[in-house]
């Protein structure tokens, strides 16, 4: 019999309902048989509590076995395609919106994508905050043309459903029953835990033009573009206490 | 990353590190003196992880423990792999690096375990390899741990105390004795664990480690365990750490606990008996690779 | 909006904004986070880790989709939403036993 080579174990491990390979016993001239399946299970539960402890609302939304299901099939076809499983899943979401049976529970995918986002912000990279006082110190018309460098963690997660207030839910039922608003979510991390704050209409605009290199006032008639009367202050003020901004680009010079 | 050099694992207990004990080591590690991590959880950009790394490696000997390089894979290792590792020793300066005689990724899909491979003399070859370079690549030796075993590979030549062994001298390499993967091997597949401790070059042992395992069954009504680091080391395995010490002198002792982590004073008290079983010993080894070498 | 009052407004809101955020507590904070997590649900946000143990745990295969029990989402009641996209039971009680 051919040795089994690692392409036919990894084909074992991976196929459910495969029989185990040849070649291979129990230290006493016997088939491993069931042996076997110990690395297959080893394999199927590790990344699937992988997925389970990176989307927690999401398992609670839909509840702890269909999770599993649904988390064994998405782990079979999507195998981690790194050994960092801090940031497993990233496909998730998008395998969420595509899966049939969970179709009719439209906002998942997008509740999904504020965990991944909320992940990455944890691992992203420190970054330096321009704090209040320097701001202070600066001319506002200055101020005005600067363009901003927000800090790796700063992230915008957009969504016509209320993903924000459904993911709270979903984590804890004591906070209040979602209401009918399309949430965009910001996120930052002010230290080492990422925030998840809903912005008002024209925020996500806001932020994102800041992201792409807009000034601030750039930012702000891009913002009032979409939402007239885009009033800024709510979420500059976010950006300052998530430490979301890392330096300015100034006319004459950075800071 | 400016801390006091710790060059080396103390012949102490050491425990696998968990964030959510954090705040219980900071206020009374005892009796604990060095920590072990997996590497691959502190390969982020940044954030929590890595601030408490670096807390923590001002204070404690910090070994570094890959679970992701696939050492035994078919495949040449994942240079953006070795880069991270490297990036993270260089950074960290940890007291040591260790990794499995296993493999977990093919063709690119990392199947997050420590999957098997068998003892040959085309396995020996490839993994030496494989060694010869993490080492020429981080600039510094690494241990190699037994791993444990549910089965047998039929095309098998080599016993698997000689093959480590003959992977050391190759390479250079210091060996992790994992002594409850000893018994949950030979359990498994039917040996004498004192017989695989015997024939275990013990003098190239640069860290043991003790953990908890599960009890199934196969087939055939045989047990068959499962290496689970989820519950309290036994105390055939501690009886088994007591022996491997007697024979081998003291080493660094690390008790693993990676699911449902108990909280701290569990923990602890595991750390405990492994100071106990530390403390019994007073021979001293001639020589052990990246450890204390004690002047008693 | 001239870009005169563009700037006015903008300026107005960073005027807001300054006087009422960012107060410079936070590097003495941060020596004190390193352990905990602010908000208990903040713990999740590390994800996954990786494992170097086995598990016992079986991981049951069954072939066919097949509900078997339901979360949090079969107590969420949403009416239409706000943009006026209708509800189609997007918000409503899983179905249950689905053919694969």
């Amino acid at each position: 019999m051919t040795p089994p080579d690692q392409a036919t174990l990894h084909r074992a491990i991976t196929t459910p309902n495969l029989a185990p390979p040849g070649g291979l016993s129990d230290g006493h001239g016997r088939p491993a048989g069931r042996r076997f399946w110990v690395y297959r299970n080893n394999v199927a539960v590790s990344l699937r509590e992988a997925l389970r402890t990176g989307f927690p609302a999401v398992a609670s939304l839909i509840g702890e076995q269909n999770f599993s299901t649904v988390a064994r099939t998405y782990a079979q076809e999507n195998p981690p395609d790194s050994p960092l499983l801090m940031l497993y899943g990233a496909g998730f979401p998008a395998f969420l919106d595509g899966f049939e049976p969970l179709a009719h529970i439209r906002y998942l995918g997008d509740v999904a994508r504020l965990e991944h986002a909320m992940r990455r912000a944890y691992h992203a990279a420190d970054s330096a905050a321009i704090c209040s006082g320097t701001l202070r110190a600066i001319a506002l018309k200055t101020l005005m043309d600067s363009s901003a460098n927000l800090a790796p963690a700063t992230t915008i997660v957009r969504s016509v459903w209320p993903v924000h207030a459904i993911r709270a839910y979903a984590l804890d039922p004591s906070n209040p029953k979602p209401a009918a608003t399309p949430q965009n979510v910001l996120i930052t991390r002010p230290d080492f835990d990422p925030v998840a704050t809903p912005l008002p209409a024209g925020g996500a605009e806001f932020v994102e033009a800041l992201a792409r290199g807009a000034t601030f006032a750039e930012a702000h008639d891009q913002a009032a573009a979409t939402a007239s009367g885009f009033d800024p202050a709510f979420t500059l003020g976010l950006l300052l206490d998530g430490a979301a901004i890392a330096s300015l680009n100034m006319k004459n010079g950075n800071y | 990353m400016p801390h006091p050099p710790h060059d080396s694992l103390p012949h102490a207990p050491g425990v696998g590190y968990k964030p959510q004990h954090y705040g219980d080591i900071i206020a009374d590690p005892a009796p604990v003196e060095w920590l072990e991590i997996h590497a691959e959880n502190y390969m982020g950009d940044g954030g929590r992880p890595l601030a408490q790394l670096e807390h923590l490696a001002r204070r404690f000997a910090i070994s570094v423990h890959g679970v992701g390089l696939s050492i035994g894979g078919e495949a040449p290792l994942d240079r953006d792999h070795l880069a991270r590792l490297r990036h993270l020793c260089d950074w960290l300066q940890p007291a040591s690096f260790s990794e499995h005689l296993a493999w977990s990724t093919h063709e690119g899909a990392f199947l997050n375990d420590l999957l098997p491979l068998p003892y040959t003399n085309a396995t020996l070859a490839r993994v030496a390899a494989h060694i010869d370079d993490v080492q020429q690549t981080l600039g510094r030796q690494m241990l190699l741990e037994n791993p444990s075993s549910y089965l047998a590979f039929d095309e098998s030549t080599w016993a698997e105390p000689d093959f480590m062994h003959e992977l050391a001298l190759r390479t250079g390499c210091g060996l992790l004795l994992d002594v409850n993967n000893v018994f949950v091997s030979a359990t498994n597949l039917g040996y004498e664990p004192r017989a695989y401790i015997d024939a275990y070059p013990l003098d190239l042992v640069g860290e043991i480690h003790v953990g908890g395992h599960d009890q199934d069954h196969d087939d055939h009504d045989a047990p068959l365990l499962i290496d689970s680091h989820g519950r309290v080391v036994v105390e055939p395995v501690w009886a088994l750490l007591d022996d491997t010490l007697a024979r081998g002198g003291r080493r660094p002792v690390l008790v693993e606990w990676d699911t449902d982590v108990p909280d701290w004073p569990v923990l602890a008290a595991e750390a405990r008996r492994a100071a106990t079983a530390l403390q019994n010993v007073h021979s001293t080894p001639r020589s052990v690779p990246g450890t204390d070498r004690e002047t008693a | 909006m001239s870009k005169h009052m563009t700037t006015l407004a903008v300026a107005g809101a960073f005027a807001t904004a300054l006087a009422a955020h960012g107060t410079d507590a936070r590097a003495q904070a941060k020596e004190k986070c390193f352990g905990v997590a602010l908000a208990g649900q903040n713990d999740c946000a590390a994800g996954p880790g990786t494992t170097c143990a086995g598990t016992s745990t079986v991981d049951f295969q069954g072939n066919a989709w097949k509900m078997v029990d339901a979360g949090t989402c079969l107590e969420i009641d949403l009416p239409d939403m706000a943009d006026g996209s209708p509800r189609e039971g997007a918000l409503e009680p899983l179905k249950r036993d689905i053919p694969s």
